[in-house]
């Protein structure tokens, strides 16, 4: 008796946590998982999904919200049982294992033609793997120089801009100027120092991934990988212009500092601006410089924010347009907005509101163009490769704990080891 | 053995740099729950707001749903407790009364599952819940955590259990109870401090624990507080820091009381002169 009892408790039980089905005769639900944050962004796309709801009577979309710090196991779990959200929003440089994994659709052919031809090609080359395009960029960000107008104007220091920015060169020698009495002209927070390296070296041709007539790939650190990382470690060993202190810290955590006038500039992403105008005190000044250049301008490398399909999906179709949706124009410049990005889409990179000076959006509009897949977009062991490898190398390096031979030496020998790893 | 005044000043100073070093993450993050975003930015930040505000805690409520995501991560730290602490305990009686090889196997089963990471269990668990059609759901989630929880809680009540006297069961015995009576009314009693101790444990760990929920429950309604916690955290790990704070520290607080209320019948010592020796 007290067995059956048991029993019946389990089975009551398990049956309490089984959902319902869906109704067949519905109306499609799609789960969209945004990993949105910013209160203005988050609002932004609750309000696109409403809109849509009200007008799609037949296919309704769920707001999922996910989290950046979390997705990638979130998402693979969810891809391996086959509970993946319908649409997901993620970051291209998180794209490629999923996509050679064969989680996320190939979305060519899904997407109306004037999204696809609305986004550079540039753009979708940072979604392309293989032969198939696995997600939509839609925002991005280039690397900016923050910087305490003031000091800048004391110094009487040529202000750049994306016309005529300053060199690697010049960059050190104002750092240089700006420095002194406990203070210096730059603050470069390299916690993650692999990436940043890596897409600003694209403005002095350096590439250091290079990819053979075979398609494999391997490290060679050239003269243009060189520039931006010899200029980092000079600024900070040889000219203390830059703060050793921040080398290993994220980027908010140098805020404190550049606002109370210890560094006179921050190398951030444009998304910076939001922190910016909410900390910073009274009467602050600043402003947005672009990135040095190098041989190759202000290219510079970029992981676009995308969204994907999930190959599971059932309905593919109804989701492609509700991204089609998502990213018509005027709603890119409302995402952008939101997160204070940049839009990938030309039509939307028109919009006035991104052209205004007020928190210097003009600035970084004008270097949209500039902007490249990241070197190691499609690189498979690259994460290895920079955890194992790039990550010690160059943060000895930038602290001066080694020199430029043996940074070349660990990345193309250590470096080149890990990669074949996942070439055989 | 007697300690010496300076001996003992020695002692008290080391006790209050531990109690310093354990409460400033704490008292940390109160400060920062109440400065308004200017104060989070300051070069020489002070420990009492300058400019205390509750804007912090407006926004963390406006942006995401925090008391929905606390009554789901209760309903689950509770439902675990109560669960785990009934399962472990007569489970726990038998390991520590009998001591057989089955019973040491068990326990060192205990101890070397504890060291399993999350990632390996994840995925097979998944799926084994999947089928159950027990994912998104609130009882999957605490199966999960009791499964989770179980191993130590075990592990705690054993140690309980021992410290139990024999003799006062073997009295029980010749007064005619039977086993399951003696447990009851007899052992169980005794156990108090180590049950309360065992819940607690469980609680805690239920209410402080993330992976499974961000990977089991997708409905955003069903979301607990920590899943909820991380989504004032952006790419690159910037982070909303003054509603994030205030978040967290709304977060804490059940633990805390819930530790300020039974720590006494944890430490209680209700076992002293159970048994004239």
């Amino acid at each position: 008796m007290r067995a059956r009892l048991l029993w019946v408790l389990v089975l009551a039980l398990l049956a309490a946590g089984c959902a319902g089905d869906a109704d067949p005769d519905g109306p499609i639900t799609l789960r969209f998982q945004s990993l949105a944050w910013q209160e203005e962004s988050v609002q932004v796309n609750k309000e696109l999904v409403a809109e849509w709801n009200a007008t799609h009577p037949d296919v309704k979309v769920e707001y999922v919200q996910g989290s950046w710090d979390s997705v990638h196991d979130q998402l693979l779990t969810s891809f391996e049982g086959g509970e993946a959200p319908d649409i997901i929003h993620d970051a291209s440089d998180d794209l490629a294992d999923f996509a050679y994994g064969g989680y996320l659709a190939d979305l060519s052919g899904l997407l109306p033609e004037r999204l696809t031809k609305d986004i550079p090609p540039h753009s979708w080359e940072t979604t392309t793997f293989g032969d198939g395009v696995y997600g939509v960029p839609f925002l991005q960000e280039p690397r900016v120089l923050i910087a305490n107008a003031d000091r800048l104007d004391e110094a009487g220091v040529r202000i750049p801009t994306p016309e005529h920015p300053w060199t690697w060169r010049e960059f050190r020698e104002v750092t240089d100027r700006l420095s002194g009495d406990g203070r210096y002209g730059v603050a470069w927070p390299l916690k993650e120092p692999v990436s940043v390296s890596l897409n600003l070296s694209l403005s002095a041709g350096g590439k250091l991934f290079h990819r053979g007539p075979d398609g494999k790939v391997t490290v060679r650190f050239e003269e243009g990988d060189a520039v931006m990382p010899r200029t980092v470690h000079d600024q900070v060993a040889t000219d203390r212009s830059a703060s050793p202190s921040t080398l290993g810290s994220g980027g908010s955590d140098t805020l404190p500092g550049f606002f109370g006038g210890r560094y006179a500039m921050v190398p951030l992403g444009f998304s910076y601006r939001q922190q910016i105008v909410q900390q910073a005190p009274e009467g602050f000044h600043w402003r947005v410089l672009p990135a040095p250049a190098g041989a190759d301008g202000l290219t510079q490398g970029v992981s676009p924010q995308t969204l994907s399909i999930a190959e599971d999906s059932p309905h593919r179709e109804e989701a492609a347009a509700f991204i089609d949706f998502l990213l018509r124009p005027r709603n890119m410049v409302r995402l952008a907005l939101g997160d204070w990005m940049l839009p990938t889409g030309t039509e939307a990179l028109k919009d006035p509101a991104l052209h205004t000076t007020e928190h210097d959006w003009a600035t970084g509009t004008a270097l949209a163009s500039r902007l490249r897949p990241a070197p190691a977009q499609s690189v498979r062991g690259y994460p290895e490769f920079k955890d194992k490898v790039a990550t010690p190398a160059f943060q000895e390096y930038y602290s001066g704990a080694i020199g430029l031979a043996e940074l070349r030496t660990r990345l193309e020998r250590d470096g080149n080891l890990v990669l074949a790893r996942y070439q055989r | 053995m007697r300690t010496s005044r300076t001996g003992r000043a020695g002692q008290y100073a080391a006790l209050l740099a531990y109690l310093v070093f354990l409460a400033f993450p704490f008292l940390w993050l109160v400060s920062t729950a109440f400065k308004p975003p200017r104060e989070l930015a300051r070069l020489h930040p002070t420990w009492i707001p300058e400019d205390p505000t509750l804007a912090n805690f407006r926004q963390a409520f406006d942006e995401q749903p925090l008391l929905d995501a606390a009554l789901n991560s209760l309903a689950a730290a509770l439902g675990t407790a109560v669960i785990a602490v009934l399962l472990a305990t007569p489970m726990a009686y038998v390991m520590a009364r009998r001591r057989t090889r089955l019973a040491r196997a068990a326990t060192g089963w205990v101890v070397v599952s504890q060291a399993f990471p999350l990632v390996l269990v994840i995925i097979p668990l998944f799926l084994v819940l999947k089928n159950l059609r027990l994912i998104d759901s609130m009882t999957g989630l605490v199966m999960v955590y009791v499964v989770w929880a179980l191993p130590f809680a075990l592990w705690m009540l054993v140690g309980y259990v021992r410290a139990v006297p024999r003799e006062l069961e073997e009295a029980a015995a010749v007064d005619g109870a039977g086993r399951l009576r003696t447990l009851v009314s007899v052992t169980a009693p005794l156990l108090a401090p180590g049950l309360v101790a065992t819940a607690l444990f469980a609680f805690v760990t239920a209410w402080n624990e993330f992976f499974f929920a961000l990977v089991l429950l997708k409905t955003p309604e069903k979301q607990t507080l920590p899943v909820v916690l991380t989504h004032f955290i952006g790419a690159e790990g910037v982070a909303d820091l003054g509603p994030l704070a205030a978040a967290a520290f709304l977060a804490t607080l059940p633990s805390l009381v819930v530790f300020a209320l039974i720590q006494r019948r944890i430490t209680g010592g209700m076992l002293t002169g159970a048994v004239k020796s």
